[in-house]
């Protein structure tokens, strides 16, 4: 009988746009897995560089990063890391890039490999390290390489900036273009450039369901909800699959469903995702009565949506696209986040310190330390590793978490 | 001899020391650096004294407040002299863009240390476009501005010139020293050479050429009595043994007591591809065009840091060439740790030395550096391997 309640408060939950999604990017994978067949382009693209000229062009963008998270969801990580290692790379590199790395060259991880890529696309806009990596599968795939290089804007966004990085769309379209043998329609790009818009805008209206108390869905639904404005941003698919999960996120509202049952405590997360241990951590905060509500990593591919100008797309994307959460200073991210804790109304911020990510991570002691002071919530520190397992300290991190929670029992006790 | 060498080693061993004197005996601005993008010309030619930081030789306590175990010792270190006020005499920093921990190193000093002015240069990341090479310019154009203003003076074309003919020379004598050396290894040790080098990058730049020109000199005369064969008694210079030549590549040499052990493993590293060696020195600047154009183009054709683009294959080639070019029976890869872009690059540059037949050794090194023994023996083994 209680087994049969509990069940049935699961289903309550469960968010019905999953099993979509889920065909979505089966289709979407097998489509550029036969892409050769289909005499279709495959381009590698890093998950912070303009899709939408790839679009236009109906050539197919294929995301190692994304790649690289299904890697470790499927807790493939380790295996991969450690092969990259037998390669020579060093144990400290980024485990998508080791893990991308090795499994091009065994055609392993949770769906045999990529496609093999005609052109490699690289936008220096999310890490140095994209770079680096791109170079290795450059060499490998010996396919051309494009890359856009976004200047990291420590306080200001200049003019020069703005000239270069809008030079630079141009150089990429005239890349495509000779790459392709096709030229670009430009009523195409302005529709793709709109429906990109849509998306981003369509993605923050989800995400921003969760300023609702409870919180419709958590961070770890975002994360998996994710993969479609990553990888679909400028398709007609993301903007109908968002709209539906939309819906179904303001229906649970309104019903005063929660992702957790009796959400006490609101929580931010910051930084990618552990993608090996998300079950793992949402069942054991959710245990708690603790949600994350939101988090720094996926808002950010909407973060940007104020540069751009719908109507306007190739000219506006130079300023989007450079201005994303992590080509900016400390200081500003500190803002960002100390504007979600008022925005989400969160308790507690989640601070997940991630090896891989220098360019997220260094500097997360300082914004923790603003964010206490500015905003008067406690952190937690997360030392691990979003996809080499063998960073991540089980007994360690929940002794951590349980501690955590302790301390904002007692804060929130009157 | 000696008396040069052991003046320029007195002065790394404490260059917060040399740049407080500096400043209080010439009165001069002086401008802290992190690496070897940072425009020097245009600071001299502000009337600036450029001063590259080194980490530090100390012990951290502070930086590990603002920094992960996983960032490297060079970047902490620079941190930890900032926070606890070793460089509290310098009028203002200035950081070049290159790899993710730098650029974050520069939102904590500016976040956290108050003294001095702070000034990005955001240099291109690919250097082999037009609008790359464009927006290069641009950048030095927009520094040239912000240190006027910053330091409030003008930069005139005729200092950049100046400057641009003095840092030219300086670069040449270095390229000298560099070249009789990898002729004549025993003209000098390693750790001599490493201490000049980065005696350059502290030191008033025109006391460096005077300094520099005076080490050739000797090496020169040291060079031509060791051919009359009358040996190399009179010289200043302590000889090293019959050695196996070798090249270093990686990112700083921060740790000269490395050249000790390798020269007692019967070992010289006669040329490198560091950023405090020669791809400091390498690549002259057009003295022909417009100055600011002229150091643009330097920044575009030197030889890069593997956080810059300038092709796939460049480094590997540069690396190659280096080693026919200078005979060396082997290369070491020092690294540090937590270095990304280096060790990203390490296998293709290792597969492409293989292709060769030129063996190498990868050490991945930390200030301060692990027991002696430990080295010694790696070094040993790969040298009696060649």
């Amino acid at each position: 009988m209680t087994e049969s309640i509990e069940k049935t408060e699961k289903d309550k939950r469960k968010i019905k746009a999953v099993k979509k999604m889920k065909e979505i990017m089966t289709f979407y994978y097998i489509d550029a897995k036969t892409a050769a067949e289909n005499n279709k382009k495959v381009a590698w693209i890093t998950s912070g560089g303009p899709v939408e000229p790839l679009i236009a062009m109906d050539i197919i963008p294929v995301y190692p990063e994304n790649h690289g998270a299904m890697i470790g969801a499927s807790k493939m990580g380790v295996d991969l890391c450690e092969k990259a290692e037998a390669m020579g790379y060093a144990s400290d590199l980024c485990s998508y890039a080791r893990s991308d790395i090795s499994c091009a060259t065994v055609n392993g991880g949770p769906i045999g490999g990529l496609p093999k890529p005609d052109m490699l696309i690289c936008c220096n806009n999310i890490c140095g390290t994209v770079l680096k990596w791109y170079e290795i599968q450059a060499r490998y795939f010996n396919v051309p390489l494009f890359i856009f290089d976004t200047p990291f804007c420590h306080t200001e966004y200049y003019e020069e900036m703005r000239r270069y990085v809008r030079s630079q769309v141009d150089e990429y379209i005239e890349f495509l273009e000779i790459t392709t043998g096709r030229k670009l329609d430009t009523n195409r790009m302005e529709e793709v450039g709109r429906l990109s818009v849509s998306g981003q805008r369509m993605w923050q209206a989800v995400l921003d369901t969760t300023v609702n108390k409870p919180a419709p869905m958590s961070a770890f639904d975002a994360f998996f909800h994710l993969a479609l404005i990553v990888t679909l941003r400028g398709t007609q698919t993301a903007v109908d699959y968002y709209q539906e999960l939309l819906d179904e996120m303001n229906e649970r509202v309104k019903d005063g469903i929660g992702a957790v049952p009796n959400e006490r405590y609101r929580l931010l997360w910051d930084n990618l995702p552990i993608w090996y241990r998300t079950k793992w951590l949402s069942d054991k905060f959710a245990a708690h009565d603790a949600c994350l509500v939101a988090d720094t990593y996926t808002s950010a591919w909407c973060g940007a949506l104020r540069y751009i100008d719908e109507n306007d797309f190739l000219n506006s994307m130079a300023e989007g696209y450079s201005r994303i959460y992590l080509n900016i200073g400390v200081d500003e991210m500190a803002r960002t986040v100390c504007d979600m804790v008022d925005k989400y109304d969160v308790d507690g911020l989640v601070i997940h310190s991630n090896r891989s990510c220098k360019p997220y991570s260094l500097g997360q002691y300082d914004i923790q330390r603003i964010v206490e002071e500015k905003k008067g919530i406690p952190s937690l520190m997360i030392e691990a590793d979003m996809c080499d397992e063998r960073m991540f300290s089980e007994s360690q991190i929940e002794t951590r978490i349980d501690a955590f929670i302790e301390m904002l029992k007692q804060r929130n006790s009157p | 001899m000696e008396d040069v060498i052991k003046y320029v080693a007195d002065l790394v061993r404490d260059p917060f020391a040399y740049g407080r004197k500096l400043k209080a005996d010439t009165g001069k601005k002086i401008v802290g650096y992190v690496c070897t993008y940072a425009p020097e010309e245009i600071m001299l030619a502000a009337g600036a004294h450029p001063l590259r930081l080194f980490g530090t030789t100390g012990t951290i306590e502070r930086a590990d407040a603002h920094l992960q175990s996983y960032c490297c010792s060079l970047v902490r270190g620079v941190l930890e002299e900032g926070l606890k006020g070793g460089t509290d005499f310098l009028d203002g920093m200035v950081f070049p863009h290159t790899c993710d921990s730098i650029q974050r190193l520069s939102d904590l000093w500016r976040m956290n240390i108050a003294q001095g002015f702070h000034v990005d240069a955001v240099l291109p990341v690919k250097l082999d476009t037009q609008s790359a090479r464009q927006y290069m310019i641009d950048v030095l154009n927009r520094f040239r501005t912000d240190l006027e203003r910053e330091l409030d003076c003008s930069i005139t074309d005729d200092n950049l010139h100046k400057a641009i003919r003095l840092m030219n020379e300086i670069r040449l004598l270095l390229r000298r020293i560099y070249e009789l050396r990898s002729d004549q290894p025993g003209l000098m040790t390693g750790d001599s050479l490493y201490t000049i080098v980065k005696a350059t990058m502290i030191m008033d730049r025109e006391r460096v050429r005077e300094v520099l020109q005076k080490i050739v000199e000797k090496m020169e005369a040291a060079k031509l009595s060791s051919e009359e064969g009358t040996g190399s008694q009179g010289s200043d210079f302590k000889s090293v043994p019959a050695t196996k030549r070798l090249l270093m590549a990686g990112g700083i040499c921060n740790q000269p007591q490395i050249h000790d052990m390798i020269e007692a493993a019967g070992g010289a590293v006669v040329w490198d591809d560091f950023c405090t060696g020669s791809r400091y020195f390498e690549t002259l600047v057009s003295t022909d065009k417009d100055p600011i154009t002229a150091i643009a183009d330097r920044f575009i054709q030197r030889a890069v840091c593997p956080a810059k683009h300038a092709g796939l294959q460049n480094r590997a080639e540069d690396l190659i060439r280096m080693a026919h070019e200078r005979k060396v029976q082997g290369v070491i890869f020092l690294y540090l740790k937590f270095c990304d872009p280096h060790a990203f690059d390490y296998p293709y540059l290792k597969a492409a030395l293989d292709q060769e037949g030129i063996p190498s050794l990868l050490l991945e090194v930390e200030d301060p550096l692990p027991a002696e023994g430990q080295l010694q023996t790696r070094f040993e083994a790969f040298l009696e391997m060649l």
